[in-house]
């Protein structure tokens, strides 16, 4: 495996990001009491909580998109480079009218990852979807869309954090297996991985670490 | 940073591509509407010269005003503004991506087609440059602002109609000046004072309506 470390991998063990009594709300109502956790380097994080205990909040909070109630958030990363953690929502975040390599080509465009013509095709490879890669997405089944949306991951060559909210929803078992594979992978490289899911996660190595949601104490 | 905003562009326009009736929506709306004048008004020509600068300019913020609403609104749903917003320091290159598609879209086959109404209303050459000069100028300011307002009405219920209240109102300058350019030319005397203030107002959007926009967009996405 160490042919494939990346210049930028933080060493295996350093904690990327570490997460200190972090709060979260949603209107007037904390969701869950504080939670404390750090992600290591080359480790996987699994968040467990019910529905509606604050799961997805919490990995936008993460992403940056909101900021914690309470607490603190601290990302490490290379000298003079923001952490740029990579967050794929519950949404794919594809355009109907857009054709499966446009879509995944803009997304990767947008986030400002230097990509070629063959790490699209690549990834939509890798995730099962290169033969329909000039379709339509609004052809596409929720499955389909899913692999499409994920395949973004495999087409990543920096080893930035990952957070995935519910990654294997909608998936069928053979697009599970891929997905495990491509997580456990990038993990194994030195990458560190956040998601959430409902189901166990089907990865044996490296161990998904759990960090469970609580209902916050009554006030 | 100027990769997210040509990025954005390009993308705006070739999805506007693929919905060709979409695009023509606006300017069919605003070609109704300028019809419908001289049917309520009566087909005297002088009058329809006089009121006819009004018209264009009411016509023109209002179709800007119907087509803006969806600026956000599609990106919102299917979670893509929330990855744009991901783009560390891309806020204002994608409000600024945002409102120039729009203009592009529906503020310049208005002004590419004012010209034929300004026939249609009699209005004299001189008088249909001015027009011409003053939308090249005011329709900017339209997206700008009409952009701010989809901001800040995202995910809200009744939107559209909450969009129009907001923005209408900030818009009335632009209407003001614009029309008064052309006014101005047809009683002979010079437009330049009314470009000036247009391309004031149009610098003091640009520069303050992208931060607001951008803030709102943060607010709404929270």
């Amino acid at each position: 495996m160490t042919g494939d470390q990346a210049p930028h991998a933080n060493p295996p063990g350093d904690a990327v990001l570490t997460v200190r009594e972090v709060e979260c709300r949603r209107g007037d109502r904390v969701l869950f009491a504080p939670t404390s956790f750090a992600v290591q380097a080359g480790s996987i994080v699994w968040i467990r909580g019910a529905n509606g205990q604050g799961k997805t909040t919490l990995l936008r909070t993460l992403a940056g998109l909101s900021a914690p109630a309470a607490g603190e958030l601290v990302w490490a990363s290379a000298p003079g480079t923001p952490p740029r953690p990579l967050y794929l929502a519950h949404a794919n975040a594809l355009k109907e009218d857009l054709t499966v390599a446009e879509s995944l080509r803009f997304l990767l465009d947008l986030a400002g990852d230097p990509v070629g013509r063959g790490d699209v095709d690549g990834a939509l490879e890798r995730f099962g979807m290169a033969s329909r890669k000039d379709a339509f997405v609004r052809t596409l089944s929720q499955g389909q869309r899913r692999r499409v949306a994920l395949a973004r991951l495999a087409a990543q060559r920096e080893l930035q954090p990952w957070l995935l909210d519910e990654p294997f929803d909608a998936l069928d078992t053979a697009g599970v297996e891929l997905l495990a594979g491509v997580i456990a992978r990038h993990a194994r490289r030195g990458g560190a991985v956040v998601l959430t899911s409902h189901l166990p996660v089907p990865i044996d190595e490296p161990v998904p670490a759990i960090v469970a949601l609580h209902e916050p104490a009554l006030a | 940073m100027s990769g997210t905003f040509a990025v954005l562009v390009a993308r705006d326009l070739r999805l506007a591509a693929r919905r060709r009736v979409d695009v023509f929506l606006p300017i069919a709306f605003f070609t109704v509407a300028v019809s419908l004048f001289p049917l309520g008004v009566g087909p005297e020509p002088q009058t329809l010269r006089q009121i006819a600068p009004g018209v264009v300019w009411v016509a023109a913020l209002l179709a800007a005003m119907l087509s803006v609403t969806q600026l956000y609104a599609a990106d919102h749903a299917d979670g893509s503004l929330e990855q744009m917003l991901l783009v560390p320091g891309a806020r204002l290159s994608i409000v600024i991506a945002k409102a120039v598609s729009h203009w592009l879209l529906t503020g310049l086959p208005l002004v590419v087609a004012a010209p034929v109404f300004g026939l249609l209303f009699d209005m004299s050459a001189p008088a249909i440059g001015s027009l011409v000069a003053g939308l090249v100028l005011g329709t900017p300011v339209l997206s700008l602002l009409g952009g701010l307002g989809a901001a800040l009405t995202l995910g809200l219920r009744s939107g559209a109609v909450l969009l129009i209240l907001i923005i209408v109102p900030l818009c009335i300058p632009a209407i003001i000046f614009g029309a008064g350019a052309v006014a101005a030319v047809e009683s002979g005397l010079s437009a330049r004072g009314h470009y000036s203030v247009l391309g004031a107002l149009l610098i003091f959007t640009a520069v303050l309506a992208p931060m607001a926009t951008g803030a709102a967009l943060r607010i709404a996405t929270e």
